[in-house]
């Protein structure tokens, strides 16, 4: 059993109480809500008669169902508006923070947490959405929860749950050039598995992480949950500290020095005990691109679809179904896969670092001719310094269509699908079967600047040949 | 699918039903129930849905469209069920087709929480004893009555005892897991607690 890691303490630091059958009743610090998976909690609150215990500590925003080339209002699509309608009515209702489109602050929720200074270390935050081992970068203890989950943070702002246990994984070294956060996390998953995390909080630590900017932390433990993982995080540092400095909503003045020294004393001990210990050298890391129907199923660029032969037997079975699905041989080399869409965006690289990264990759070059390309930043804000720099023009010049923030298609809950079999390449985080709006449509996961290499040279692309 | 949905309420302690398998690994969420029925304000329509594009996809050979297994209540899976998606809409959609409990050899966490929470006991069994259910039950229909107190199945042909996480099993034996009502209970605790946290005080 872990003891006097990060977890722990920030576990224990939450504990309410033991639940008898072995569970802890954790105490929520902050949960943050948006329409696709709040209003049954808020239905179900209203069925119970209840109330929100302590709506200062929830925060909502709109992202998974608008639409990212025309936001006014009433949406185009009925039940789009109906969900945003309802949200903006349940905010209303219980006295809830709302940033809505047109804010300022409307974003992808795990974009907009961040930026605004909400998520900080040592908290305990919870949402409606897989995706919230994101803040774990903060050294805050972040976790996806259901819909009864969410009724019960509204009803009581804490949650039943088993303590999970700790790995950690720790990358030595540092990452190549051309090769980003994405590539390593994709790495990771491919060695470890999709579902090695289950039961486990993975703490990231090692001086490849130590060298990550916070943005790129953030792409390493949003994808926590796709290696199993449901909480992801790395030990707070001068990094996160600068990040939080400032932002709207980061704590001021004396409140600042009274945080900076709690949450400098926030951090794995040096002596600390971890369940289970994996390590990786971040230098062997090549730009990593997935070939099948889960985000395990990854290889480098430079090499071929792995055989049948070459997968252990547990993982045989899926990557039949994904040759089959993909319309890969076995054996055949990923680099030069032509592509239809490229699709810069998501909660995992949609912030102004991957934007520019991108746009880099981009400047004075062209979209290949067959290519529908667009970017969709995470937010109203990273659009906002987007635009500030310049980088929409370079997209825009490129042949990217810019558009309005929002999920778009990380899951195609709004109108951007792909059609048919499309293959797209995407810098999002799931490549599940249909994930992307059409049943049979393809899915091939990278970093941001290798969607904008798929994009120039119409196909899967090594970035470091475009990049000095 | 049954036409009428009646949610589990309170104390679970035996569930009796007719077997369906699903094969294979590492099913997500979003195949469970698609992300386009997710726009939505309640759970009431998702039954009708649930592994909609799988099912188009296979045109009348799914598990979930033989005419064998209407009316089947205890879901057989693999490796890794689940994964992916936080949306409770999956196991919302799987209740109300009809399935009342699940067998496989391992789920994802989030998905197991979400299962737990709507009253779906989650129960594990090694790989070859789910392979040997699910070949015996593809070929017939196996009929299981578990014992959730004594986590043991038995039906015509044999009898097997299931895994199930301890603290799970005491939820659903004492009505817990539908946990609001205990959490309001320790409502002076988590006052407490709330005034106790050090970075309540650092603002907004």
């Amino acid at each position: 059993m872990s003891k006097d890691t990060l977890f722990d303490k920030v576990w224990d630091l939450h504990k309410v109480a033991s639940l008898s059958g072995g569970s802890d009743q954790i105490f929520i610090g902050l949960h943050l809500i948006h329409e696709v998976t709040s209003p049954q909690a808020f239905g179900a609150l209203k069925d119970r008669n209840l109330k929100v215990k302590f709506p200062s500590r929830t925060v909502a925003t709109v992202d998974h169902i608008v639409p990212t080339d025309n936001q006014s209002r009433p949406f185009k699509d009925n039940l789009a508006e109906q969900m945003i309608e309802t949200l903006e009515k349940n905010c209303l209702q219980h006295k809830i923070r709302f940033f809505n489109i047109g804010s300022g602050n409307q974003g992808i929720v795990h974009v907009v947490a961040p930026e605004l200074g909400l998520t900080q270390p040592g908290m305990t935050i919870a949402c409606g959405d897989s995706h919230t081992s994101t803040h774990g970068a903060f050294g805050s203890i972040a976790f996806g929860i259901g819909t009864s989950q969410v009724r019960d943070v509204l009803a009581t702002q804490t949650i039943a749950m088993n303590k999970l246990k700790v790995r950690q994984i720790w990358c030595e070294n540092k990452l190549s050039h051309g090769v980003y956060a994405k590539d390593l996390v994709l790495h990771i998953i491919n060695e470890l598995g999709v579902k090695a995390g289950v039961g486990f909080a993975y703490e990231f630590a090692g001086p490849a992480i130590n060298a990550l900017s916070m943005e790129e932390r953030m792409t390493i433990c949003n994808m926590s949950i796709e290696g199993g993982a449901r909480c992801g995080y790395v030990n707070p540092d001068e990094k996160t500290f600068n990040y939080i400095k400032n932002k709207l909503c980061a704590p001021k003045n004396e409140n600042w020095d009274e945080a900076l020294i709690w949450w400098q004393s926030l951090k794995s001990d040096a002596n600390s005990i971890y369940d289970d210990v994996v390590k990786f050298d971040a230098s062997n890391v090549e730009p990593t691109v997935t070939w099948g129907i889960t985000p395990g199923q990854s290889i480098g660029i430079n090499q071929q679809v792995p055989l049948l032969e070459e997968l252990s037997p547990n993982d045989q079975f899926v990557a039949k179904e994904a040759y089959e699905y993909m319309g890969f041989e076995p054996g055949q080399s990923i680099k030069n896969t032509p592509v239809d869409v490229c699709f810069i965006g998501s909660c995992t690289n949609g912030r102004i670092s991957d934007l520019r990264v991108a746009a880099k990759v981009l400047k004075d070059k062209k979209v290949s001719s067959n290519i529908k390309a667009f970017v969709v930043p995470g937010s109203e804000k990273v659009a906002t310094e987007a635009k500030q720099e310049g980088l929409d023009k370079i997209f825009k010049d490129s042949g990217f269509q810019w558009r309005e923030p929002g999920c778009s298609m990380c899951l195609a809950m709004n109108s951007d699908k792909l059609i048919g079999n499309q293959v797209s390449a995407s810098s999002s985080n799931r490549n599940f079967k249909g994930r992307q709006g059409s049943p049979n449509g393809r899915t091939l996961l990278m970093s941001p600047a290798m969607v904008a290499a798929a994009a120039i040279n119409g196909k899967v692309s090594d970035v470091r040949e475009f990049i000095n | 699918m049954k036409s009428e949905f009646t949610p589990p309420i309170g104390k679970i302690s035996q569930i009796r039903g007719k077997c369906i398998s699903l094969i294979g690994n590492d099913i997500d969420t979003d195949r469970i129930i698609p992300a386009r029925f997710l726009k939505c304000v309640n759970f009431d329509s998702l039954g009708k849905s649930v592994f909609e594009d799988d099912r188009k996809t296979l045109k009348g050979s799914h598990p979930f469209d033989l005419k064998e297994n209407q009316n089947s209540s205890i879901l057989i899976v693999n490796s890794n069920f689940g994964c992916g998606s936080s949306r409770e809409h999956a196991p919302q959609a799987l209740i109300r087709w009809g399935i009342r409990a699940i067998i496989g050899e391992s789920f994802a966490e989030i998905f197991y929480s979400n299962c737990l929470a709507i009253g779906i006991p989650c129960f594990t069994l090694p790989k070859k004893s789910i392979q040997n259910i699910q070949k015996y039950n593809i070929s017939r229909n196996l009929f299981l009555e578990i014992d959730l107190k004594n986590s043991a199945a038995k039906s015509e042909d044999f009898n097997f005892i299931l895994e199930i996480k301890e603290s799970s099993k005491k939820m659903f034996l004492s009505g817990e897991w539908d946990a609001t009502a205990k959490l309001l209970e320790n409502y002076s605790l988590v006052e407490k607690k709330f005034k106790q946290l050090p970075y309540i005080k650092f603002g907004k």
